[in-house]
């Protein structure tokens, strides 16, 4: 089973209990192993992608703008421009004699169609090897129309997702500092990484209303060209998951010195804690908010613990894994699979750092498999080897799961079902039940591989029990 | 062209696309090959994006390697990462045969792939016998020339080109689908069965893109078209090639008429009565033999159900887009069960679609409908402005504009990601044509009862 690793890759899987943690990680993708990660644009994309009052024009041949085409539900409140998929679909002859005449007509026409209160130009990996300035495209037709053309230096190749993020985040620290702060509250904050996915970040908003606390800028999720140019006018910025705005939050530090903490909204746990987290940021100037916020979670947990119950008598005992893009929401899922008293019996991320998987190596039990950016091959072998009842990935992930007769949970884009706040939780527990408990595994193989029984006899089988 | 009306200026921003790029048809063409795998020389994303909506379709898993370049290789060119992706490949996945596809990375800083695989394969040196080197296949596919579509036939020419030989003429037929579904391809060899016919599908992705369930997965699922059956292609007594659009440069079945004088019988996507008559008139005389009676009584049944549902659907207006010849068989049979299509898009441009769809709906219909090449969703939506149309049908990405118009959308064709079983879906053949029947009347019937206040219970 473990000649699934290649050679070039063993270091970058540990199994937890075996011998002293030491992990390889945060290194380029082998050549040749089917990695399931993306690349820098992908990164910035994803970042960008739900500013919902922004054009986001991807400057390269078409792919990249249709496969990231309304890529992940992040939902709006108002316009979306986010959800059109705009691409200068460079041709050949652009490539030979240079895009740069046709990214400026493409601005101005969508400018002039769509109005946009800013717009991000993304770079692809063909205009990094062309040479087209970008900068100065943008420049001149942030000069004619009168507002923000950023240009996103998201070239494919030069490293990964993370990269990606950096770059989203740069541009969007173009936008900061150019609005008016003069009427946002000393109890205000900014929530950084939370892209809205089926209105997850209303859901937290709320919290953060009922706590007494002004919401500058949604950073993305259902965010806003106008929220961001004033962000810098917070008096926080919480920041969840892991790589994607942390940047931006240390770019805020330093210029505006805003500062921040990191923060979870996955698992009843890890919300509590944040919440309270926050309450004690403002307790000297607002000394009620630590009992509001008590009330609050309170409140949700009380709600929340009898439903929750319902959902672990069948779970208890069931065996998970997790293969996620960045680590720290697999912090929060191995707390939430044990709340549910589960066990997590591998757990892996496309971008964690070595800081990341010493701390999955802290909560997880002996025996659990780390795995830094891993493959089908491996991920299959592993969990045919830990016997596994759920997993809980991304699109990518699925059909890995499904092809062996193993329960799925989507964790990513394109999940429809808020898994955020102590809601998220019972939303959770409610989508691994529903896959976990389903009756058709009684008819996979691999419940019936030791006696290699035909489907038709494993079928009667079932029916004798 | 995608045309500004106003002003006849091409626009020069694409707006929602109909169309994706040119590796992930190669991709899709590669793996409906025996024992092959994917390999994209190129940057991480690009296959992971690809694997990602072509998963979100046939719900299957779908390897794609890739050479994952990096910053360095951009400058020093990519061939040590495509070698060690090569051997990696190798090492790992057992393949058979590694159907390589250029990016558009990979295309513009110039790397010359088929002299980096000569020398990947001479460095392997006397330690490998020539049986252990899978084939390793390339094909150049920069996205910003072409489709998604276009990929697809460069890859099985490309395959074509390298494995088939010049064997003794046989009894053997090939048949170039193009881009159908697994249901389809599966529906096609039955056919050949049905008529005892010895013949070759390529590609065959009815079971390596929708597979069975398994204990063990596997690296490279089972199924496509047999490398050995592809080598004596050449020997085949004729080819049937379903495309009214494709040039004969880019033609499978035109090359192995050059190279070995199989001769190449051009019919349309059977899709529909009229196309699928065609084809089967074809298979008739290539066998010897009548219709056989399940295909017969298949056909009356059909007919029998025209009749039947005739009035449903009569005169009722039709958007229809998507691949070039996908879109040509959906309009034969639009016409013949006497919708009237009134636009006909596709994100290609082959110059020949007017064409094709003059010929195969010329005849029943009063006016021909509006054809565009090089479209968009954006100047579709446009163009459908003054059309007034009852129904979209082609693939899942033209939700927005169904719901926009307030029409509703039969889903075919690829991609379908807001829906179950787009690999099972059938499209070809009188069966095919029975279930887009069905599945128009019945779209159309519940449109209306759905807008009725009465909720009528017979419809």
């Amino acid at each position: 089973m473990r000649a699934s690793v290649f050679e070039q890759r063993e270091k970058q899987v540990y199994r937890k209990g075996e011998k002293p943690f030491e992990m390889d990680c945060d290194k380029d993708s082998l050549a040749g192993a089917v990695s399931q990660r993306a690349c820098v644009f992908c990164g910035s994309r994803v970042v960008l992608y739900p500013i919902a009052d922004a054009l986001h024009l991807v400057h390269g041949p078409i792919g990249c703008a249709a496969y990231t085409w309304d890529i992940r539900g992040a939902l709006s409140s108002g316009r979306s421009l986010h959800r059109l998929s705009f691409s200068t679909d460079l041709q050949e002859r652009d490539v030979i004699f240079g895009g740069e005449k046709k990214l400026y007509q493409a601005l101005v026409e969508l400018i002039d169609r769509h109005g946009p209160e800013a717009a991000f130009v993304y770079s692809t990996c063909i205009v990094g090897i062309i040479g087209d300035d970008l900068e100065g495209v943008c420049k001149r037709v942030a000069a004619e129309k009168g507002i923000p053309v950023i240009p996103v230096q998201s070239e494919g190749f030069k490293g990964n997702k993370r990269a990606g993020y950096n770059a989203a985040c740069r541009a969007m620290f173009r936008l900061v500092g150019t609005g008016d702060v003069s009427d946002i509250s000393p109890l205000s904050l900014n929530i950084l990484g939370d892209f809205n996915l089926a209105g997850e970040i209303w859901v937290i908003r709320e919290y953060f209303r009922k706590m007494g606390l002004e919401v500058v800028a949604n950073i993305t999720g259902d965010g806003r060209v106008a929220d961001i140019r004033r962000a810098h006018g917070a008096a926080l910025n919480v920041v969840q998951c892991s790589g994607s705005t942390m940047d931006l939050a240390k770019m805020m530090k330093e210029s505006y010195g805003v500062p921040f903490m990191r923060v979870s909204y996955f698992g009843v746990e890890d919300m509590a804690e944040s919440l309270y987290e926050v309450a004690r940021f403002f307790a000297h100037q607002d000394p009620d908010i630590t009992a509001r916020t008590s009330q609050l979670v309170n409140q949700e947990l009380g709600a929340l613990y009898p439903e929750l119950e319902r959902y672990r008598r069948d779970l208890a005992g069931k065996k998970a894994a997790i293969y996620v893009g960045g680590a720290f929401k697999a912090f929060s899922l191995v707390k939430a699979f044990r709340l549910l008293d589960m066990d997590v019996v591998l757990v892996g991320s496309q971008t964690g750092t070595e800081e990341d998987y010493r701390e999955l190596h802290e909560i997880t039990d002996d025996g659990t498999i780390i795995v830094d950016d891993s493959n089908p091959l491996e991920l299959s072998a592993f969990l045919q080897e830990k016997d596994v009842d759920i997993f809980v990935g991304g699109v990518k992930e699925r059909p890995i799961a499904y092809k062996l007769g193993v329960g799925f949970c989507d964790h990513n884009h394109e999940r429809k079902e808020c898994l955020e706040g102590f809601v998220g939780m019972l939303n959770f527990a409610k989508e691994v039940h529903s896959t976990v408990m389903s009756p058709v595994w009684r008819f996979v193989p691999r419940r019936h591989r030791a006696k290699l029984l035909t489907g038709m006899e494993a079928t009667r089988n079932t029916h004798k029990k | 062209m995608k045309l500004n009306q106003r002003q006849s200026e091409p626009y020069s921003a694409s707006t929602n696309a109909c169309k994706l790029c040119k590796p992930l048809g190669a991709c899709l063409a590669f793996r409906g090959i025996e024992g092959a795998i994917p390999f994209l020389h190129g940057s991480q994303g690009c296959a992971t994006y690809m694997r990602r909506y072509i998963i979100s379709h046939f719900r299957e898993p779908m390897d794609i390697a890739s050479s994952s370049l990096g910053e360095k290789h951009a400058v020093y060119g990519g061939a040590p990462n495509l070698k060690l992706g090569l051997k990696n490949v190798m090492t790992k996945y057992d393949a058979r045969m590694i159907g390589i596809s250029t990016t558009c990375l990979t295309e513009t800083i110039g790397d010359d792939v088929p002299m980096i695989v000569r020398e990947f394969i001479s460095d392997l040196g006397n330690g490998h016998k020539d049986t252990d080197i899978p084939a390793l296949i390339t094909v150049s596919t920069p996205s910003y020339s072409g489709t998604h579509i276009e990929g697809f036939h460069a890859a099985v020419r490309a395959v074509i080109d390298r494995l088939s030989t010049d064997v003794d003429t046989h009894e053997g037929l090939n048949i170039f689908p193009g881009f159908v579904s697994p249901a389809d391809v599966r529906y096609l060899k039955e056919v050949l069965d049905d008529f005892h016919l010895k013949g070759t599908v390529l590609p065959d992705i009815s079971r390596t893109l929708d597979g069975e369930a398994l204990t063990q997965y596997e690296n490279v699922p089972s199924g496509g078209t047999p490398i050995s059956q592809i080598q004596s292609m050449g020997g085949s007594r004729a080819s049937l090639e379903f495309s009214r659009t494709l040039d004969e440069q880019s033609s499978p079945a035109a090359l192995l008429e050059e190279k070995f004088r199989v001769p190449r019988h051009i019919l349309g996507m059977p899709i529909g009565l009229r196309e699928s008559d065609e084809f089967f008139g074809i298979l008739c005389e290539a066998s010897g033999r009548e219709l056989p009676e399940e295909h017969c009584l298949e056909r009356g049944r059909l007919i029998d159900s025209y009749v039947d549902g005739h009035k449903y659907v009569f005169g009722k207006r039709a958007i229809v887009y998507g691949e070039a010849d996908l879109v040509v068989g959906l309009t034969a049979f639009l016409a013949e069960i006497g919708i009237q299509p009134v636009l006909c898009a596709t994100g290609s441009v082959s110059g020949k679609l007017e064409d094709a769809i003059r010929s195969v709906a010329g005849e029943l219909l009063s006016e021909l409908p509006t054809i565009m090449e090089g479209a968009d969703f954006f100047s579709i939506e446009e163009s459908a402005a003054g059309l007034m149309p009852d129904l979209l049908i082609g693939n899942s990405k033209g939700n927005h504009l169904a719901r926009k118009l307030g029409v509703p959308l039969v889903r075919v064709g690829f991609p379908i990601h807001d829906r179950f079983g787009g690999q099972r879906l059938l499209h070809v053949g009188y069966r095919g044509a029975q279930s887009l029947f069905d599945r128009v009347v019945n779209t159309l019937i519940a449109s209306k009862q759905d807008r009725s206040s009465v909720g009528y219970t017979y419809m």
